[in-house]
């Protein structure tokens, strides 16, 4: 019997007056997700295109892997580096009943730091995931619309914001609040105006801020602390690393914004493949080039005034905001020349943060939040503009 | 005049009335369906909030506080207690004023507004603006500063809050939370973005 009779079988179970009426958004979610689905527009108006919502969703969840595997590599690599400093052979964690059976601790080795490193990605994307989805599943039995792969993108990245050694309720509840109130109370994938992804993480940062951005939370070892490069640098502290190794991400962070390589070559696949919009991307950088060269021209006290925007653009979520959330096609300006507005607006906010604000040393978070709260108004500048010019001509 | 920049900043966004003190909270819900009508209530606002501050801290340091009185031959005079009187007074002359000017000369926004512009008379935004300034002891102008900056910052808060009312009008709310329920959520969502700005020392 093969997988798709197997689902026409049970599918009457799940249609209307079936057993399992309510659960019909999660066997449709696994139906659509294994199989393209048959119905068809049945008015004259059918657009035909290779690139649906379900392919674009998935096509920035597999690009999301390669900031996941670097990540953990790179999570590994500097847990392993402290336990080799230590001289400890294993850790006091259940994590050891997985790993030492693996592998040893060997920061030398790819494989003991990769694994090392997604023993801390994995359990926190199945809680993340998990979570999330059943959230998802419940509003969507609830109020009759499909359960969406956009879910897939936003548990993804919500992980990969997350430092390694974050409690797993603490995902749980921010994952949660991101999915509910980002987006399922104003009616699912599409209706949102904020990313639910940094819905989520914002509302962690401001509930446990000490378990999120403190200095204990960036290297996945007990009792090791360590701040992120931002962070020395903003109490005016060599930043720790060269710039070839913060590029190369070799330095403490969250999972996904460490190594801006791993990001630059997601960037490519996203931007060739006409998901993510490359406008709003280079507004990102040039707002922040630019508003970083106007503090450099300022003299001040503040050691974060001088910081040059090649290093701005290495450290900290940058890179992994302006590629991966900035880009998020319902939260962003949904016109071409709004684009450009609204990155150059988040990359302007982001310097701004950081720079001027004392209180986070890292600031594209708040930043791209501020953005998507502008999306709607530049839009609708832009429209009237357009109408206006054509109004002109007529 | 680095001062009156970091105050009138500070007025926009560290302190938004709207965002940060919550304060105005019935016109700004209640007028942010549209983005014109929402920039014209601004506008008023702005105006509004720019005379009044300036004219209360006039009537504060001159009539009003202990001694204030001593040009006139009473030095031990303290009238401070006529305070929320004479504030409030000033504001609902104000807005009269303002009332009949855009009757006369934008009467679209007269119409749009309704019975919203006199209620501007009533909005803790306009009188809060008043009762800071006598808080934090400004000088004229500081007042003037101050009032155009949370006038600016609550027209702001205010456009960006109709403007993404106006995206949702594509949305699917429950049931329960269609109008205002959904309105104060965007509210919280739009204070948490704003949180960026908390801690800025200026």
């Amino acid at each position: 019997m093969s997988l798709r009779s197997f689902l026409d079988d049970i599918a009457p179970n799940f249609e209307q007056g079936g057993k399992f009426q309510w659960l019909y958004p999660a066997y449709e979610a696994i139906d659509t997700a294994l199989y393209t689905p048959p119905t068809v527009t049945g008015g004259p108006s059918h657009v035909r295109d290779a690139l649906n919502l379900k392919r674009i969703m998935m096509t920035v969840w597999l690009a999301a892997f390669i900031p996941v595997l670097v990540g953990s590599y790179i999570v590994g690599f500097q847990a392993n580096t402290a336990l080799a400093e230590m001289g400890a052979t294993t850790i006091n964690d259940w994590r050891a009943l997985i790993l030492d059976p693996l592998t040893s601790y060997n920061p030398a080795s790819l494989w003991d730091c990769l694994v090392h490193g997604l023993v801390y990605f994995v359990p926190l994307y199945i809680v993340v995931f998990g979570t999330g989805i059943l959230f998802e599943i419940w509003f969507a039995s609830k109020r009759g619309h499909e359960v969406n792969e956009g879910f897939f993108v936003t548990s993804i990245l919500f992980t990969l914001t997350l430092p390694a050694g974050m409690p797993l309720w603490m995902a749980a509840i921010g994952v949660a609040f991101g999915v509910v109130i980002g987006k399922e109370v104003f009616g699912g994938t599409g209706k949102n105006f904020l990313n639910p992804a940094l819905t989520g993480r914002a509302f962690l940062y401001f509930a446990y801020p000490a378990e999120i951005s403190g200095d204990s939370v960036w290297v996945a070892v007990d009792g090791v602390t360590q701040a992120t490069p931002l962070g020395n640098a903003a109490l005016g502290e060599p930043y720790g690393v060269d710039w070839m190794t913060a590029f190369l991400g070799n330095m403490p962070g969250s999972f996904g914004e460490t190594s801006t390589l791993a990001i630059l070559i997601a960037a490519l696949i996203l931007v060739a493949t006409r998901i993510a919009s490359w406008r709003v991307m280079a507004g990102c950088v040039i707002g922040l080039a630019a508003m970083t060269l106007v503090f450099n021209a300022i003299p001040s006290s503040n050691p974060m005034f001088a910081m040059p925007f090649w290093w701005h653009l290495v450290l900290g979520g940058f890179a992994f905001g302006a590629v991966f959330m900035a880009t998020d096609p319902v939260s962003a300006s949904m016109t071409n020349t709004g684009r450009w507005y609204y990155g150059i607006l988040i990359g302007v906010m982001c310097a701004l943060i950081r720079v001027v604000n004392p209180a986070f040393p890292e600031g594209m978070m708040l930043a791209i939040l501020f953005g998507n709260l502008f999306a709607p108004l530049i839009d609708h500048y832009v429209v009237q503009g357009n109408i206006k010019r054509r109004l002109a001509r007529v | 005049m680095e001062h009156y920049l970091s105050l009138f900043v500070r007025a926009v966004f560290i302190e938004n009335m709207a965002l940060t003190f919550f304060l105005g909270m019935c016109t700004f819900i209640a007028i942010s369906k549209k983005i014109s009508t929402a920039i014209g209530l601004g506008i008023a606002v702005v105006v509004v909030l720019g005379i009044t501050v300036p004219v209360n801290n006039l009537i504060f340091n001159y009539l009003l506080r202990e001694g204030a009185l001593a040009w006139a031959g009473f030095p031990d005079v303290d009238l401070s207690f006529l305070g929320f009187l004479s504030y409030i007074g000033v504001i609902a002359a104000m807005v009269q004023i303002l009332e009949m000017v855009l009757d006369r000369f934008v009467p679209f926004l007269y119409n749009a507004l309704g019975v919203f512009l006199p209620l501007i008379t009533v909005n803790c935004a306009i009188l809060g603006a008043s009762l800071m300034m006598v808080e934090s002891d400004q000088t004229f102008a500081e007042a003037t500063v101050f009032g155009l900056g949370a006038g600016v910052g609550w027209a702001l808060a205010i456009t960006l809050l109709a403007g993404v009312r106006e995206k949702l009008k594509y949305s699917d709310v429950p049931e329960g939370l269609r109008g205002l329920g959904i309105t104060f959520i965007c509210v919280g969502l739009m204070s948490l973005c704003f949180m960026s700005f908390g801690g800025i020392d200026i």
